[in-house]
């Protein structure tokens, strides 16, 4: 299941620069495990400790915030696009 | 890539270009960062916000600045020379003694800071200003920023006024007047077919992508939520350098509440007021009341919600400074609570009979909240209090306009005037 994953500014550094990367999965977490196996150490900038999403991560399967769908066991059907933006404040 | 706005890139800045800021630093994990369009904690994605060497500041200086946020610039992220530049003035707005509201609601001593007097009506006119300046430092092409409304009218006007370009991002389903607001200002709004939450989310998108752009509350958000504090500031100063007791504080985000907060303690730091305990209440509109929900569930997990309220304003359902509002509240002493749409109208009514100020919905959820924190014994009603009107009323007027009208339509005679029964 071959997804995107759009990365934020602060992760580029791991993607060599790369804003927009491909991994595969069929839920959210298999999909960070195999991002961080190309990309070693950014799940642990996504995932807290206990493995859970970061308070301030908010990651989107198309256009929904996880945290409306099954948070990491999110399905990530072929061809989603994932997203990973910083909480941000404002209005 | 060498974006001009870029976290990467380091500018070149002209000295004093931040004014006594120091660095930008973690809220959750203390990491500090250099000054510059960074806006979360490269260790731990957690917002950053400005940290300052603060010089001595005497109340003295204040009182001789403008009348307006500029008063305050020593303790801004602000140049020195900031009044050179083009920008908007907001500030130094009214503070009302609204002794007939604290009547009605039981209250001794009430006072609304009325911040629908600013240039585009809205407090939304304090932040932009700073994050206007920080734009200007960063030499930034363009000026945007995702909004509930507000902050698009404020945005779309000082940016007019500083001839810099403005693309200002709102959800469709906004109110007409908030519209009009902002595209009479800029040819470029944009309707986002979605709720706040989802014009963020693009705002974010973009400004990753784009050259040169400095979204207001995105990139440069650090530098413009310390507009905020200047609404503390101004009313401890007009209250004759002291802290109230007590204040009610519109959510959305949760950021204003928390550098209202912020500019009290840096108030006690400073020597300007005396050290003393203060509670903070928190007011959202029940239809999107993530931050109040949390707070009664006495919980640090703040659910997001899809919102379903007439107060768009304050509709935000993924509040990304809540968790904050919740320290606050909790450490202070006071609370979060919420209202439905019918008392948020019957608030907006409340506030224009006894004291003639036209709130719109963001007042009317915080009138409404005071009016709740009163009945149910959450704020004592002994002790000094403020509530904060932060926008005009004649931006929902539609949230009224079936709750009041004329009393009797009647032919131009005496005797129809009698008959009507008016008098
Ligand atoms: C009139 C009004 N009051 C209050 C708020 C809430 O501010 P914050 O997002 O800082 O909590 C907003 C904007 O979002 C607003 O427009
Ligand atoms: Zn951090």
């Amino acid at each position: 299941m071959a997804v995107s994953v759009r990365i934020p500014t602060i992760l580029r550094t791991y993607t060599g620069g790369e804003s927009e990367v491909s991994a595969e999965g069929d839920t959210l977490a298999a999909v960070l495990d195999d991002l961080d196996a190309r990309y070693s150490g950014i799940k642990g900038r996504i995932l807290d400790e206990a493995g859970a999403l970061r308070r301030f991560v908010n990651v989107y399967v198309g256009n929904d915030d996880v945290r409306f769908l099954e948070d990491l066991q999110t399905p990530t059907p072929d061809g989603s696009q994932v997203s990973v933006i910083p909480a941000v404040a404002g209005g | 890539m060498s974006t001009l706005l870029d976290e990467n890139t380091t500018h070149t800045l002209r000295a004093g270009a931040f004014g006594h800021a120091r660095s930008l630093a973690c809220r959750e994990c203390g990491h500090e960062v250099a000054l510059g369009p960074s806006y979360a904690c490269p260790e731990c994605f957690g917002p950053l916000e400005v940290a300052y060497d603060f010089p001595a500041v005497t109340r003295e200086q204040i009182a001789a600045g403008p009348r307006n946020i500029w008063r305050y610039k020593a303790l801004l992220p602000v140049p020195d020379d900031i009044e050179q530049s083009p920008n908007t003035e907001p500030g130094f707005t009214r503070l009302l003694r609204a002794d007939n509201l604290a009547r009605e609601l039981g209250l001794e001593k009430l006072w609304v800071k009325d911040d629908s007097t600013n240039p585009t009506n809205s407090f939304k006119d304090r932040v932009v200003a700073c994050a206007l300046s920080a734009a200007r430092e960063l030499d930034a092409k363009v000026f945007a920023c995702p909004s509930t409304g507000n902050l698009a009218n404020a945005v779309a006007a000082a940016g007019a006024r500083a001839g810099i370009p403005t693309v200002v991002f709102i959800p469709s389903n906004l109110e007409t007047p908030k519209k009009v607001n902002s595209a009479v200002f800029t040819e470029k709004l944009v309707a986002v077919e979605g709720n706040y939450d989802d014009v963020n989310k693009l705002a974010s998108e973009i400004a990753g992508e784009e050259e040169g752009w400095a979204f207001v509350n995105v990139n440069v958000r650090p530098f413009y939520a310390e507009g905020s504090k200047t609404l503390g500031y101004e009313i401890a100063e007009q209250l004759g350098w002291r802290l109230p007791d007590q204040i009610v504080i519109p959510v959305a985000s949760g950021s204003q509440l928390t550098k209202v907060d912020k500019a009290f303690r840096e108030l006690i730091a400073l020597g300007l007021v005396e050290d003393k305990p203060y509670k903070v209440f928190g007011a959202q509109a029940t239809g999107c009341s993530p931050v109040s929900v949390a707070y009664k569930a006495e919980t640090d997990a703040i659910r997001p919600v899809k919102p379903d309220t007439i107060a768009k304003s304050l509709a935000i359902g993924n509040p990304a400074d809540g968790i904050y509002v919740l320290d606050v509240c909790r450490r202070t002493g006071g609370a979060v609570e919420d209202v439905s749409d019918d008392e948020v109208r019957d608030a907006i009514v409340l506030l224009a009979r006894t004291e003639g100020i036209f709130t719109e919905t963001a007042g009317g959820t915080t009138v409404g909240v005071l009016r709740k924190l009163v009945e149910t014994g959450q704020l004592d009603a002994s002790l000094e209090t403020v509530v904060i009107n932060t926008g005009h009323g004649l931006k929902t007027l539609d949230s009224v306009s079936d709750r009041v009208g004329p009393a009797a339509t009647i032919a131009p005679s005496y005797d129809a005037f009698v008959a009507s029964g008016v008098l």
